[in-house]
């Protein structure tokens, strides 16, 4: 049995390291491929024999890279605070005020989670040419803007706060602003924190809707940069490696920085299914 | 929503002030339209080789994570990153790997080890299968990560008891780790189903000029839509195609209901 049981759990560690190479084996040889110089680019060997920062340089003096790069923090950034604020403030007057119609509300706003966003694409493009939004960052964010699962998630964790704690700062003074901005928020701050870091990579990550909205070269984000870029790069691998790099190493930065409340997150979500 | 739905029975093409109804035409229109069948078809292979492949790998690699000690959170961190960093960044990369020898990484690999070169992407035959090996790449860590957190919800005692009783691994395996699993793989094929469904990025990333090509042999309804509605600006058709692929996300999700309602029965 315990021999068994070690065979099991040697082979147990062969069968999860082969598989964690083939997992980092693209990323090690996209990021090492992005110093090497273009005559050594079809060579095999994963580092480069005679590094160089060329291809940065070129990306950084001849492509709008900076500035996708900009956009793309822009973007994730205002978005992601919005999303906070927005969604605390919603989630918070529906768990906690009664109202006629909140629950209909409430029911209104888990139904947009079944919406894919390829269905909103054609009456937000409508909408933000009719409102003479094109062109600018308002068009590329107002979809993010606001998240019916945010909603969700605040309305849940906000009503498990006990009324009295309210009750007891009404009578102490506290305007109900107040009493969200200083004793709400600060209780539901895991969950806040969570809703950050995923909104944060959804809107950094997010291709579709900057692809269809952004028209103009200076409004790409950095997919949709990197996208243009590579097809127009006809082939030059190492240019692309190198976007491919610079759109890739913020996130895996932000993933090992937060890796807890990320897997965390991403984990709870089935428990809850 | 109630705009897609309207926008579907018109023609509209954005620019012309003057919208038509005209009924159903749009369906007609869609379903007799080579490319948007082509389109439905490859969108239901992504789901049919895609969601297999990726719950059964990920629970098995979940099972072996679950039993070893040393070393777990890093094999979890080194398995999720694919599924946290840009779509469009590691469809390029792959892109490259997918290349003919003697640019493309596999087919050296392949050579190196004497055997024949694979077309990859440019095969109408095999394109659809690489992205399909692409985004299971992709979706593996986040299936792994849930399953773990499943497997390690499943009291010890349970193992125990049945292990006493005699009972062999494999049937530990089968008797009682799978069926408690159940809830967690229903919602895992649900959600990997509707992602499947909504494929777009690494097919307009890998394929020549973002067509879905070779020969629309890899184009998913998303992209389909995509072209219809930005390329062509024919709204109406369009959004019928959208809410097709909407009819689609709902049948399986009405069918993950009825499964949820069983089990609570």
């Amino acid at each position: 049995m315990i021999k068994a049981d070690r065979k099991y759990t040697v082979t147990a560690y062969i069968v999860l390291t082969v598989l964690a190479v083939l997992m980092i084996f693209p990323f090690l040889w996209m990021i090492f491929s992005s110093f090497k110089p273009s005559w050594e680019i079809y060579d095999m060997a994963l580092l480069p024999k005679s590094p160089t920062l060329d291809n940065y340089k070129n990306i950084f003096e001849f492509s709008g890279f900076p500035k996708w790069f900009l956009n793309s923090t822009i973007v994730a950034v205002i978005t992601t605070l919005s999303v906070l604020f927005f969604d605390s403030l919603v989630g918070f007057t529906l768990a906690k005020y009664k109202f006629p119609g909140r629950k209909i509300l409430f029911i209104l706003i888990l139904s947009t989670l079944m919406i894919p966003t390829e269905m909103l694409v054609i009456p937000w493009y409508a909408m933000s040419q009719k409102l003479n939004w094109m062109g600018s960052y308002w068009s590329l964010m107002f979809p993010g803007m606001i998240s019916g699962f945010g909603i969700f998630l605040m309305k849940q964790f906000m009503g498990t706060i006990p009324d009295e704690l309210l009750d007891a700062a009404r009578i102490d003074g506290l305007s109900e602003f107040k009493i969200y901005w200083k004793i709400v928020l600060p209780l539901v701050k895991p969950a806040l924190g969570t809703l950050a870091i995923f909104n944060f990579i959804g809107n950094w990550n997010a291709f579709l809707w900057p692809l269809i909205v952004a028209q103009d070269s200076s409004m790409y984000t950095l997919p949709v940069g990197m996208a243009y870029f590579s097809s127009e790069a006809s082939f030059q691998w190492e240019q692309i490696m190198t976007g491919a790099t610079i759109s890739t190493i913020p996130l895996i930065i932000f993933f090992l920085i937060f890796q807890k409340q990320i897997i965390q997150g991403i984990a709870t979500q089935g428990l809850k299914g | 929503m109630v705009f897609s739905l309207a926008m579907s029975f018109t023609d509209w093409n954005l620019l012309s002030k003057d919208v038509h109804f005209t009924g159903f035409d749009n369906f007609v229109k869609i379903f007799s339209d080579e490319v948007f069948l082509k389109a439905l078809w490859n969108t239901i292979k992504y789901v049919i080789f895609g969601v297999p492949s990726v719950i059964l790998l990920s629970l098995l690699i979940a099972m072996m994570l679950n039993r070893i000690r040393k070393f777990q959170w890093l094999f979890r961190l080194l398995y999720v990153m694919p599924y946290i960093t840009p779509l469009v960044a590691v469809s390029w990369v792959w892109r490259w790997l997918y290349q003919p020898p003697p640019m493309g990484v596999l087919n050296n690999i392949l050579l190196n080890l004497n055997m024949p070169t694979q077309q990859f992407l440019s095969s109408t035959e095999q394109a659809l299968i690489s992205i399909v090996v692409t985004t299971v790449w992709i979706q593996l860590g986040y299936c792994i990560v849930i399953f773990l957190a499943g497997l390690q919800t499943i009291p010890s005692e349970y193992i125990e008891a049945a292990r006493i009783d005699g009972a062999s691994r494999r049937q530990i395996t089968w008797k009682i780790t799978v069926p408690l699993l159940k809830p967690i793989t229903l919602f895992l094929v649900i959600m990997q189903s509707i992602s499947f469904l909504r494929i777009f990025t690494q097919v307009y990333n890998m394929s020549v000029q973002g067509s879905g090509g070779p020969l629309n042999s890899t184009k998913p309804l998303v992209l389909y839509i995509y072209e219809k509605a930005f390329v062509n600006f024919d709204m109406g058709l369009a959004s019928s195609a959208s809410l097709v692929l909407f009819g689609l996300i709902m049948v399986i999700t009405f069918i993950q209901m009825k499964f949820l309602n069983e089990k609570s029965d």
